[in-house]
């Protein structure tokens, strides 16, 4: 299978404006140090690590809402690494981000249907009210919230919101951050349903950035662990299961809470 | 003392459809409750009726909420305020709205303590120091120099949960307090939740919708669907045997690493609809307006 991203070496470097001079430039701190991996197309990748570990700004990089200070990302045979906003606009409709924080990242002052086609309307779309209501039914929201803000919907409506925003552009490629962690788990279970359908049927690939374990191990083929900017592990999803090898990947599947008061937890 | 008792809590969208349907909720000084249900359910509805700061679009249209046995919902709204500032904290849902993005995170701490309570700057920022230090924050003073976006979602939700311990409320509404963090930190985080609960006493309203959570920090649960409450039980007695068939169908959608073949399947049809027609019988039995 064809890779949609290779990545080789990637450093990224920001501003620690905390610790910037009163005068000259502040000082920087690596976040990414050097990471290398590929992404089969049609696939789902699952990035795992700590908070702070840099998944985050390894899903901005790759969609290029950061740019690297070293090493390459390839699109689909593209060298993007240093690409221009304006070389990069035809690209954008192809890498879709969906955000851990759902509230910053939809417009307040616009209702859902007006949203979702925010994106569509500026990639140039003309059946736009039909994207809309295949994109809502897709993610199990009612057509009646597309007259709604993003204010009347609880949490998990509002990440659904994100799905088909995304999803209604039929992108190549979709960078989900920690996107069900907010969601109770019969919704959880119809997002994921949602995300192997669109990866099976639609040939979509996926990076899918989450703590939580049981969902990596449900969704993706292939698991990355991340620790402290560095990649730790990055393998096959049942080989990782059946026999964690970074110490790290262990700590994080025993401090795993199981639902049952017996369990031993610490 | 009960810390909190709701009896019949009854909200509605205003001129619209019930969003709680009498709902009754108790907790006593110290204790876990941890409230439950799919998304949309209502669940950090009860903690902004709670809290007093439920949207202006919808209206409380029955019920009480006693405050250490003081009904909230007859007080004056100045002296309501009054005393729900000095007794209850939140830990928010959304750490990114949440926070000022254009202060810093140390006086969004603190600020509290001084204006509020009267602490001297020197105490609270001693405070905010030590409370950053206790949800394991490795630097505490370059975070209290940042700015929110400047740092990660976890790091976020963990300087929400510093800053709501910092008063020593009595009552805590933690709403989802953990879901942007990675399982180690969580670990760690809901140890220093219980550990500052037990010896503060605080009593906790622990929304979540994550069972795994549940059984390790508390003690009873409220599983809410669509505004009402289905069952009402002790951890032990849920995790043995679900009475609700829709809790017993949400516990089933957990799902287990150690064990991929179960869990994350949606909640069946039928226990869907089942549910449903029990709220609507609710709603003819009790009509609202
Ligand atoms: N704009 C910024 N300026 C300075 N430092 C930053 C900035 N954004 C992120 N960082 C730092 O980079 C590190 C990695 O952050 P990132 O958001 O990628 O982590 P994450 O793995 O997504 O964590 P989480 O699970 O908590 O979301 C953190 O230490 C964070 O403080
Ligand atoms: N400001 C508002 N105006 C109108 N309706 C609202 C408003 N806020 C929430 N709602 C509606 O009230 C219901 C309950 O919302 P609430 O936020 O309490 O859900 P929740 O149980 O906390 O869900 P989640 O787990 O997704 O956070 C939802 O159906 C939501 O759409
Ligand atoms: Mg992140
Ligand atoms: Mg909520």
């Amino acid at each position: 299978m064809a890779d949609l991203y290779q990545i080789q070496d990637l450093r990224l470097s920001l501003a620690d404006m905390t610790a910037k001079p009163l005068l000259g430039a502040a000082p920087k701190i690596e976040i990414l140090k050097g990471l290398s991996f590929t992404i089969p197309k049609g696939s789902a990748v699952g990035i795992v690590g700590g908070s702070g570990s840099g998944k985050s700004t390894l899903g901005r990089a790759l969609v290029r809402l950061l740019e690297p200070s070293g090493g390459t990302i390839r699109f689909d045979g593209a060298d993007i690494t240093h690409l221009s906003d304006a070389a990069l606009r035809p690209l954008r409709r192809r890498f879709q981000m969906i955000f851990q924080d759902p509230m910053s990242s939809l417009n307040p002052r616009h209702r859902v249907g007006t949203i979702i086609a925010e994106p569509l309307r500026l990639h140039g779309f003309t059946d736009i009210p039909t994207r809309v209501t295949r994109a809502l039914d897709q993610v199990g929201l009612p057509q009646a919230f597309a007259m709604r803000f993003p204010h009347e919907l609880s949490g998990g409506q509002r990440q659904r919101v994100g799905i088909a925003r995304a999803i209604a552009l039929e992108p190549d490629f979709i960078l989900a951050d920690e996107i069900v962690s907010g969601l109770d788990v019969s919704s959880q279970a119809q997002v994921l349903n949602l995300l192997e359908r669109l990866v099976r049927d639609l040939g979509l690939t996926l990076a899918f950035i989450s703590h939580d374990l049981s969902v990596i191990r449900r969704l993706c083929q292939q698991t990355i662990v991340l620790h402290q900017g560095r990649i730790v592990e990055n393998r096959p999803t049942p080989d990782l299961f059946a026999d964690p090898l970074a110490d790290y990947t262990q700590e994080l599947l025993s401090a795993i809470p199981l639902p049952d008061p017996a369990q031993p937890w610490g | 003392m009960s810390a909190l008792v709701i009896r019949d809590l009854s909200v509605r969208l205003k001129k619209g459809p019930p969003l709680l349907r009498r709902v009754p909720l108790d907790l006593a000084a110290g204790e876990v409750r941890g409230l439950v249900g799919e998304s949309g359910a209502g669940k950090s509805m009860i903690g902004k009726a709670v809290l007093g700061i439920l949207p202006p679009s919808v209206e409380i249209t029955g019920g009480e909420i006693l405050l250490e046995g003081t009904d909230l919902l007859r007080l004056p709204p100045k002296e309501r305020r009054r005393r729900i500032g000095a007794t209850c904290a939140l830990i928010p849902q959304d750490p990114l709205t949440a926070l000022n993005p254009s202060h810093r995170i140390g006086p969004q701490i603190t600020d509290r303590l001084v204006d509020i309570l009267g602490w001297t700057r020197p105490a609270a920022d001693a405070r905010a120091r030590e409370l950053l230090a206790e949800v394991q924050i490795a630097d505490p003073d370059r975070v209290l120099r940042s700015y929110p976006h400047e740092l990660s979602g976890g790091m976020r939700q963990r300087i929400l949960i510093a800053s709501a311990f910092a008063a020593e409320p009595r009552l805590i509404v933690a709403d989802e307090p953990t879901t942007a963090l990675d399982v180690t930190v969580q670990k760690q985080i809901l140890r220093l939740i219980a550990g500052m609960q037990a010896r503060h006493g605080t009593a906790i309203l622990f929304v979540t919708h994550d069972l795994g959570v549940v059984s390790k920090v508390c003690q009873r649960l409220s599983v809410l669907y669509s505004g009402m409450v289905v069952e009402d039980s002790t951890v032990a007695d849920f995790f043995a045997a679900p009475r609700h068939p829709y809790s017993a169908a949400l516990l089933a959608a957990t799902p287990k690493y150690t064990d991929p073949a179960a869990g994350l399947n949606p909640v069946p049809d039928a226990v869907i609809d089942a549910v449903r027609a029990e709220v609507a019988a609710f709603d003819r039995g009790a009509p609202h307006g």
